[in-house]
């Protein structure tokens, strides 16, 4: 896999004149791995102690999701074993599990993919 | 028992000494300690095992955070249990008084509670949606009773919290 991956970018920049451009220059910037990365999942597991109610109400206050789809998650956790709550950078990944795990539920991050 | 909710109070009342014992029981069901499955169970692993660099961080920084919202919640509950604790004939029936604002730290060491004493004996899937069994006649049988009186009380506060958090006048 890419461990480092750069982008390139390319930039015109136009000549006063409107009927010349110059060459275009490129480029390159690096990127840091994490940025380029798949992106990471916030995965819940199921757990037959954690009541339905409980559950929906976590992920209510953990990501504020409206109460319908704290449902539709907490079903597909109960009747599949786990849902996806959540995906993007690996930070903000940590900070949800970190306060899903303080609600003792079943959480984990995991890279997309 | 009769359960209901008051103002900014939940109320437990006629609560007889067998209930009322088992409430007391809730912050030292909760505590892990000398359960490898209760803390397995309860410090699970942030990641599917492949994040190792994620593991080590966690149990430096993470898990002692953990612990002390874990023991700051039974704390606050075994602070609200001293109610039960009065001089008075230790066959009446007693009354316990929650405070709205303690409500989270009771759902907290409540669920706590429930899982340690499920991973303690292994409760099946079976075993703990099984709601109407009876009677009590092992260990067993009463922690399974446990777990399905503190999930009773859990169902209880969290419909009362969400009345709490609609605000005033949207309970009862």
């Amino acid at each position: 896999m890419n461990k480092r991956a750069a982008i390139t970018t390319f930039h015109v920049w136009k000549n006063a004149g409107p009927s010349t451009i110059d060459k275009p220059t490129i480029e390159k910037e690096a990127r840091a791995e994490e940025e380029l990365d798949l992106p990471w999942q916030v995965v819940v597991h199921n757990d037959p102690v954690n009541l339905m109610s409980y559950v929906t109400m976590v992920f209510q206050r953990v990501f504020g999701y409206p109460r319908e789809k704290a449902e539709r998650h907490m079903l597909e956790v109960h009747h599949k074993g786990r849902s996806i709550l959540w995906s993007g950078m690996r930070e903000r990944g940590e900070l949800y599990v970190q306060q899903l795990h303080g609600y003792l539920l079943l959480a984990t991050l995991e890279k997309a993919g | 028992m009769e359960i209901c909710r008051r103002n900014d109070e939940i109320e437990i009342s006629e609560l007889d000494p067998f209930l009322a014992e088992l409430l007391r029981q809730i912050p030292a069901s909760a505590n892990p300690e000398g359960v490898p499955a209760a803390e397995e169970r309860i410090f699970s692993p942030p990641t599917n095992g492949k994040e190792t660099e994620i593991c080590a961080e966690w149990k430096l920084y993470v898990e002692p955070e953990l612990r002390r919202l874990f023991q700051t919640a039974t704390q606050t509950v075994a602070a609200d249990l001293e109610q039960l604790n009065g001089n008075e004939n230790k066959f009446a029936n007693r009354t316990l008084r929650i405070p709205s604002k303690h409500a989270d730290a009771w759902l907290s060491a409540l669920n706590q509670a429930r899982l340690v004493i499920a991973a303690k004996y292994h409760f099946t899937d079976g075993e703990l949606s099984d709601q109407f069994r009876s009677p009590i006649g092992s260990r067993r049988d009463l922690s399974l009773f446990q777990v399905n009186f503190y999930g009773f009380l859990q169902e209880f506060i969290l419909r009362e919290l969400g009345g709490w958090e609609q605000g005033p006048g949207s309970g009862d």
